[in-house]
């Protein structure tokens, strides 16, 4: 499928719509996207009924998400839609009333990327349990360092009568009378 | 692992004279620690790619049954022995924790693979845990990603060495006051809550990853991704077909 040939059959059905072609995906406006969607599974000419794929990219200046559309009857595809959304601003329209198969993929965007999909009937987390800060798989995620203890887990050891050592606890205190969370070593980067 | 060897006081020359005879002289101690040993009954559970081996080491190739342990329970009530096998990710550390606390004494535990060890690959990531041995007790830990099932059986014979040279008496869970029981971790808002029980294991206090391979670096030239306009109205209605 020649993502040049859908463009304009796109801009032909929606006049005035914005679309731009980066390695043979189409690039849509998030408002225009369910729209885009809903003509692309329902027009007898591209009946692209399966949506295969929906994915998140974190490109540092805005977060990407993909979808990958496929066409059963027709035994083409994937056609690549991809939506720009600023990182601070990361709303996408949900693809569920089109797509029932989108609840589960954009529910895993959402925990790992942080893209809210509007609309989507139970937007939760799905790897990830309730509680969990942050969003891992964004490029500015830092882990926790897991070699040292914090001044919950000093709490919580001695909840459950075990003993922390008092280097262990003063470190803690010191932690958390300077404010400061203990996180993994950011890799530094180098040019080569 | 240093063992104290349990053997009885009597000739080993003299047993195998007296053998010859059809006498056999032996310890209870010995008798007992036998039989334990040569019916270890595994807790039938696996993680991740570990536990295909562990499956091949119960087949008929490689055959587990030769060593006593081929009965794997579906219980951890029945269990003596707990493979850790393959990657425990911090979802499921709670649930192997409880499994552990809910094993009849005695129970051993061997960590099958790099994953189970220290987090193998994965050590830098968010979401696996760094060792197993950071909640429980380990006997027996069994390199390689994945061990061998020729491996396997080697971890389970030092296993039972172990059980060959313990005391009744001494073993730790018939001492007072010893604690076979763990806390079972809870989720947080970065990881898990506690990060590992110190009475079970402490981190090291010289990092031997960082003397050695120094701190982490991100290595190549960053390409900056294109830059585009298409970002939407942001007072446009999102949502409407």
């Amino acid at each position: 499928m020649n993502p040049t040939e859908v463009k304009s059959k796109l801009e032909a059905q929606f006049p005035g719509i914005s679309i731009q072609i980066v390695n043979n995906g189409l690039v849509l406006k998030p408002e225009d996207l369910v729209r885009v969607a809903k003509f692309l599974k329902e027009s007898e000419e591209f009946k692209l009924n399966y949506l295969s794929l929906i994915t998140a990219v974190d490109y540092l200046e805005f977060l990407e998400s993909v979808y990958h559309l496929y066409s059963m009857d027709k035994r083409t595809g994937p056609l690549i839609l991809k939506v720009r959304v600023p990182r601070e601003r990361a709303t996408i329209p949900s693809l569920v009333p089109v797509f029932r198969g989108a609840e589960f993929q954009e529910r895993e965007a959402y925990d790992m990327m942080g893209i809210s999909y509007e609309d989507h009937p139970d937007l939760r987390r799905i790897f990830m349990w309730e509680g969990f800060e942050g969003y891992p798989l964004r490029k500015d995620y830092i882990p926790e360092d897991a070699d040292v203890l914090e001044w919950e887990d000093v709490e919580w050891l001695e909840r459950h009568d075990v003993k922390v050592p008092e280097e262990y606890k003063e470190f803690a205190r010191q932690l958390k009378a300077a404010g400061k969370e203990a996180r993994a070593v950011k890799p530094t980067e180098k040019e080569i | 692992m240093g063992l104290a060897k349990n053997r009885s006081e009597v000739d080993e020359g003299l047993k195998s004279e007296l053998r010859k005879k059809g006498v056999v002289i032996t310890t209870l101690e010995e008798l007992y620690n036998w039989g334990r040993r040569s019916s270890i009954w595994p807790l039938q559970f696996g993680l991740a790619c570990c536990a295909i081996e562990m499956i091949a080491t119960a087949c008929a190739r490689y055959d587990i049954a030769r060593f006593g342990a081929e009965l794997f329970r579906a219980s951890p009530r029945q269990a003596d022995l707990m493979i850790v096998a393959g990657t425990v990710t911090k979802k499921m550390a709670p649930q192997i924790v409880r499994l552990y606390n809910q094993m009849a004494e005695p129970k051993y535990v061997i960590t099958m693979g790099a994953c189970s060890i220290a987090g193998g690959p994965f050590i830098d990531g968010y979401n696996v845990l760094k060792g197993i041995d950071r909640y429980m007790p380990v006997d027996v830990h069994l390199p390689g990603c994945p061990p061998r099932p020729e491996a396997l059986l080697w971890g389970l014979m030092q296993l039972q060495q172990k059980i060959d040279n313990q005391e009744i008496e001494k073993t730790e869970w018939y001492q007072k006051g010893t604690k076979r029981e763990f806390p079972v971790p809870e989720f947080g808002p970065k990881g898990l809550i506690p990060k590992f029980n110190p009475e079970i294991w402490r981190p090291e206090t010289a990092s031997h990853r960082r003397s050695r391979y120094g701190d982490p670096v991100l290595l190549g030239k960053k390409v900056a991704a294109p830059k585009f306009e298409t970002f939407g109205d942001p007072t446009a209605k999102v949502g409407t077909v």
